[in-house]
């Protein structure tokens, strides 16, 4: 997706710079650090449509080498920013300050699989879907399954607190890691949390979703999850959009928690069928993805009530993946969405809110109310079962006046959001995206108390700044705004 | 008694020591009191219910029994243990899960939103009241667990969850209870006291009956074993220690949560040396949201134990 929105201009400090790389080479040798501007560039941004500029950019491979790092942006005052694959959609990942650059891909080993304590220790940069393949050897999982997970980190997934089409069952990031080695803003290196319950503050808990603002996950203890021995996929068509909103509330209301309930308009079901053929109903105005997994029988009376809900709800069509295959192509028309949209548009922009279940049905009218006022073609492709909607806009951006029209639509379905009583982000995290956007949530005495966590972690403000709070929240004064930034 | 969150912010006002007192099930957790500190309650009642939400809004004084009995009505619960007389603000506050935290969950993981009373006496939102949101820094999990040494809950939107079709427990001497957690799917709740295994398993009538054969023809079915109120001490360790926190032990003296690595017993856990980093960070965290020191002053979330 080509950079539509670019948020800092490119400054060069060619002297600054070649010492910087000398002395980043110095910790790590000369293949670990990137000297060409033109390469170094391909880090100023993740998957969002922002980009910045960097200082640096560096791959190291062992937590002394990150202290070093981070040491060293401590003594020269410069800021530093830990990334991963780059798919954030919020703009995390988006260099502010032109910080030293921490790629972390090349910290990928799963160091042990501990079975007897139900974990397995990793470095940061292990792929999520890598790890998943891993443990499928001893019949365990990572639970937390985004979108993105051929590509995206699970030391990424910390830094977001990410979530995934399987998290309506099992929680997203945050339960799933027992543990983690972190290099902390002054370049200490800590433990934070347990394998057991542990003492004291849960600190590890609050590290989690910080967004790179509090340190650098060096080592990380996932949870690792039996795989279930019994899975049914299901997959409903509506011939109204509203009909399958209102049946996504009545599965919840009857006590079924699935593993993964998802929902899929007509035309990003359409898009989907011309890009893989995942089988979808072409003619439904909407459906729905659910997978019910774990013991045979409880399995088997879920998908049996699931039909029973979607048929008292006017279900076109209920059907129920005969085998492994169909069930794989099903999810795979799902996970190529975003992918699929390409045949429409050049461009997309993707939003994340929560609202509550029992306000989808009105807060999706009112996306499509938004996207035809601002004359934006809107494909809808969400986690229903938690009520965390992804509205794409699609659009050329080579159209005059269209980023303007494609952010004012997106503000609205925010606001709309959030007058449903929901929440800014469900699971890409507020970044440089809604940073601004926070007060519509929290009030200066509330942000002040998030503040306390950022300033404690990091007081100098030298760990991905200008991040997740708004200017103004601060509780002191030593955060030094970086120059040269504008959105 | 106050009876709503501005009542509860000016009763913990801006000045002086100040403590906030629960169902005092957990009092003596975390160290005592400064005898100094003046006593305020949170408010009670449960302000707002959605079972098809699966979220409940209520007051931090409320008493679990009464939400729990509440959410049963429609066949829900909460990850909150149900003990007698507690308050969903001091079991919050305590940070303990419940018995069943293997099938259920780490209570952290049942705090969705809370509005607090800060050490200035304002009252603070943190979280969010979906059951999704990765809206900011996570406050909510710096508060579970802190003993009130932060801040005092004053109303809180908590996850409820389905309460299962059948949850029955099952008893035998000498198997493996180790193994028990490698082969069962799932299991709810595994205890061991050195002799006897004790296993919670819920769900599906079918799949109860299928893993009950997993476990095999030693075991019988029991009334609920999960009273642990004759001990007195908790230990935390991790999972895989329990065997050789049982070495040495007269079975039946203590009593072990398999797969989770806490254990009960009639001695204190020996307090293991905090890296001096993270207690720094800590104590800044501390600092920061209670220069004075005045909330729960005393206590500490590493205080004495039990």
């Amino acid at each position: 997706m080509a950079s539509v929105i670019r948020v800092a201009i490119a400054q060069e400090k060619s002297g600054d710079t070649q010492d910087l790389v000398d002395r980043l080479r110095g910790i790590m040798g000369r293949n670990a650090v990137i000297s060409h501007p033109g390469e170094a560039s391909l880090y100023s941004r993740d998957a969002s449509n922002m980009t910045g500029v960097v200082g640096a950019v560096c791959f190291p491979t062992s937590t002394a080498q990150v202290a070093a790092v981070v040491g060293l942006a401590n003594q020269l005052g410069r800021p530093f920013l830990a990334r991963g694959s780059g798919t954030g959609l919020a703009g995390g990942a988006v260099p502010t300050g032109e910080p030293i650059v921490l790629v972390l891909t090349r910290m990928d080993k799963i160091l042990e699989i501990d079975l007897d304590n139900m974990i397995a220790w990793i470095e940061p940069g292990v792929i999520n879907l890598d790890l998943t393949r891993q443990l499928a050897k001893v019949g365990m999982h990572f639970a937390p399954d985004p979108s993105s997970q051929q590509s995206c980190t699970i030391g990424g997934n910390v830094a977001n607190n990410s979530g995934g089409p399987h998290c309506l069952a099992y929680g997203v990031t945050s339960p799933h890691i027992a543990a983690l080695e972190v290099v902390l803003p002054d370049s200490s290196i800590v433990m934070l949390g347990s394998i057991g319950d542990g003492h004291g503050l849960d600190l590890r808990g609050v590290f989690i979703g910080s967004e790179g603002t509090c340190g650098v996950a060096t080592k990380i203890a996932v949870r690792l999850t039996p795989n279930p021995p019994a899975v049914r996929t299901l997959l409903l068509a509506f011939s109204d959009t509203s009909a399958a909103t209102a049946c996504v509330s009545a599965i919840i209301s009857a006590g079924l928690v699935p593993a993964a309930l998802e929902m899929m308009d007509q035309r990003i079901t359409n898009a989907v069928e011309d890009f893989v053929h995942a089988g979808y109903p072409r003619d439904a105005a909407a459906v729905l993805l659910v997978e019910i997994d774990g013991l045979p029988a409880g399995c088997d009376a879920g998908a049996e009530l699931v039909r029973e809900i979607g048929e008292a709800h006017g279900a076109m069509s209920v059907r129920l993946a005969a085998d492994d295959n169909e069930r794989m192509l099903l999810w795979k028309g799902r996970k190529t969405a975003f992918g699929a949209v390409a045949r429409i548009k050049p461009n997309y922009y993707l939003h994340d809110t929560v609202v509550p279940r029992s306000a989808l049905t009105a807060v999706l009218q009112q996306v499509y109310e938004i996207a035809d006022r601002h004359d934006l073609i809107v494909m809808n492709v969400f986690h229903a079962g938690d009520g965390n909607l992804h509205p794409l806009l699609v659009f050329d951006a080579r159209e005059p006046g269209i980023m303007e029209r494609v952010h004012a639509a997106g503000e609205e379905i925010v606001r709309a959001s959030l007058a449903a009583g929901g929440v800014l982000s469900g699971e890409h995290g507020i970044g440089l995206e809604k940073r601004d956007l926070m007060p519509l949530q929290f009030s200066p005495v509330d942000l002040a108390a998030q503040d306390v966590i950022r300033s404690c972690f990091d007081p100098f403000g030298l760990a991905n700044p200008l991040k997740v709070l708004p200017h103004g929240s601060r509780c002191g004064d030593s955060h030094q705004a970086p120059a040269g930034l504008w959105i | 008694m106050t009876v709503d969150l501005d009542e509860f912010a000016e009763a913990v006002g801006t000045a002086g020591p100040v403590s906030c007192v629960g169902g005092r099930t957990s009092w003596a957790l975390g160290g005592a009191i400064d005898a100094n500190a003046r006593e305020v309650r949170a408010p009670n009642g449960i302000v707002s219910y959605r079972p098809d939400e699966m979220t409940v809004t209520v007051m931090a004084g409320t008493a679990i029994h009464e939400l729990t009995s509440v959410l049963a009505e429609r066949r829900q619960t909460v990850a909150i243990p149900p003990r007698e007389r507690s308050t969903v603000g001091g079991a919050l506050a305590v940070g303990r899960s419940s018995i069943l935290q293997l099938g259920h969950g780490h209570v952290r993981d049942t705090l969705l939103q809370a509005r607090f009373i800060n050490a200035g006496g304002e009252i603070v939102k943190v979280g969010g009241p979906t059951v999704k949101n990765v809206t900011g820094f996570d406050v909510c999990r710096l508060l579970v667990g802190s003993f009130g040494t932060l801040g005092f809950f004053g109303e809180v939107i908590l996850r409820t969850r389905p309460t299962a079709p059948v949850s029955a427990w099952f008893c035998a001497h000498e198997v493996d209870p180790f193994e028990l957690r490698r082969v069962l799917y799932r299991p709810t709740c595994i205890l061991w006291d050195g002799y006897a295994t004790h296993v919670c398993l819920q769900g599906n009538l079918g799949d109860v009956s299928a893993q009950l054969q997993v476990l095999g023809p030693l075991f019988k079915e029991e009334s609920d074993p999960s009273d642990l109120s004759r001990f007195h001490f908790t230990w935390k360790l991790a999972p895989s220690d329990l065997r050789s926190f049982a070495q040495g032990r007269q079975p039946g003296s203590f009593m072990t949560e398999i797969g989770i690595g806490t254990a009960v017993c009639h001695d204190p856990q020996p307090l293991t040396p905090v890296d001096h980093r993270v207690a720094l960070l800590e104590s800044d965290i501390k600092n920061k949201m209670d220069p004075l020191g005045r909330l729960n002053p005393g206590r500490s979330p590493r205080g004495a134990t039990d």
